[in-house]
């Protein structure tokens, strides 16, 4: 039903394939990055190698928007909450892989992995264009990607439009909701021992009072003795 | 001539598959996201070369509601993880245990 490979491949121009070609190598690069690399952070940044060259892709198949969008977005907005949890809750140690839940279970993701590999493989090699042609709108001929894409969304698509953005204010408030610090009435349980370190604490301020103003001398003598006084007099 | 479509197909494939593995492999929920992402950037490489593939505007604007879906699923997902943070140190699936019935 299809040609061969290098057929495919030969039939486009040199640097449509050579595009293709270094923007699949860093697509996979970045892929098999966030898998393998232990660090989160290394594993967040090689997805933004991914999602770039993903943009790039997108460039070579025309659609402009969708690229800027991908690295505006993508890169510039998800990854960057990504790593910004990741320094938040110093996510960055080392993963600690204590057992697998069962044995050989990364033998048998991998199988996995493969299995669908295969299928997808299999459904784009043999069946990969079906359906009818430009039903919402022709792509190609006169006029600006962004031009079609935009009287695509308000008209064709626009309920979907419009249930995205609900779904985008239920994003938000659910996000505000999860995040929210919980109420100070709810963990009683965990309000019980309090009075005991309460009581330790002035103690603790003592001492460390005390270390303070041990230290202050020393520190004096680097620069600013007016803030000396000031912390011995307050305990 | 651009390249022939299969051959976009084919790099979605291996980038999908690499997100699968990469889920099932991973215990860092942090990183099971970013696989996510990977598998959701894989299914948009389909999109945008069907839309070529079919001169048809509407792959492409799917690839838009796609990305506004992740945008969501990510912000309640990491909520999601800093309210298990919260509680226990660790973020790994494991560590979610407590979940199950």
């Amino acid at each position: 039903m299809t040609p061969g490979a290098p057929a495919l491949l030969a039939a486009a121009t040199i640097p449509d394939a050579l595009t293709f070609a270094v923007a699949a190598v860093i697509c996979v690069a970045g892929a098999l990055g966030v898998v393998l690399m232990r660090n989160p952070v290394h594993a967040a940044l090689s997805l933004v190698m991914t999602l770039f060259g993903i943009a790039v892709l997108f460039v070579e198949e025309n659609a402009e928007f969708l690229a800027a969008i991908q690295v505006i977005v993508y890169t510039g907005a998800i990854v960057v909450l990504f790593l910004f949890v990741i320094m938040l809750l110093g996510v960055d140690q080392k993963e600690r892989v204590i057992a697998d839940v069962f044995r050989g279970q990364r033998l048998v993701a991998v199988g996995i992995g493969l299995l669908v590999l295969a299928e997808v493989v299999l459904f784009s090699r043999t069946r990969w264009v079906t359906g009818a042609r430009s039903v919402t709108g022709r792509l190609e001929g006169p006029g600006s990607n962004v031009a079609k894409l935009g009287r695509a969304v308000f008209t064709a698509y626009l309920v979907p439009f419009e249930v995205t953005s609900a779904l985008l204010v239920l994003a938000v408030v659910g996000a505000v909701v999860l995040a929210r610090r919980p109420s100070r009435t709810e963990p009683r349980w965990r309000s019980e021992p309090r009075p005991g370190p309460e009581t330790g604490t002035p103690a603790g301020d003592g001492s460390a009072g005390g270390e303070a103003a041990g230290e202050a001398p020393a520190a004096g003598d680097a620069g600013d003795p007016r803030k000396e006084p000031e912390e011995v007099g307050s305990p | 001539m651009s390249v022939h479509a299969s051959w976009y197909l084919t790099l979605a494939a291996v980038l999908f598959s690499i997100g699968v593995v990469g889920l099932l492999v991973r215990r860092n929920v942090i990183v099971m996201f970013m696989c996510v992402e990977l598998m959701l950037n894989a299914a948009n490489l389909t999109f945008v070369t069907f839309a070529r593939a079919l001169d048809d505007v509407g792959g492409q604007v799917a690839v838009f509601f796609v990305l506004v879906v992740a945008a969501a699923e990510v912000v309640v997902g990491l909520g999601i993880i800093v309210a298990i943070y919260r509680r226990r140190v660790g973020a790994t699936a494991d560590d979610a245990h407590i979940l199950k019935g």
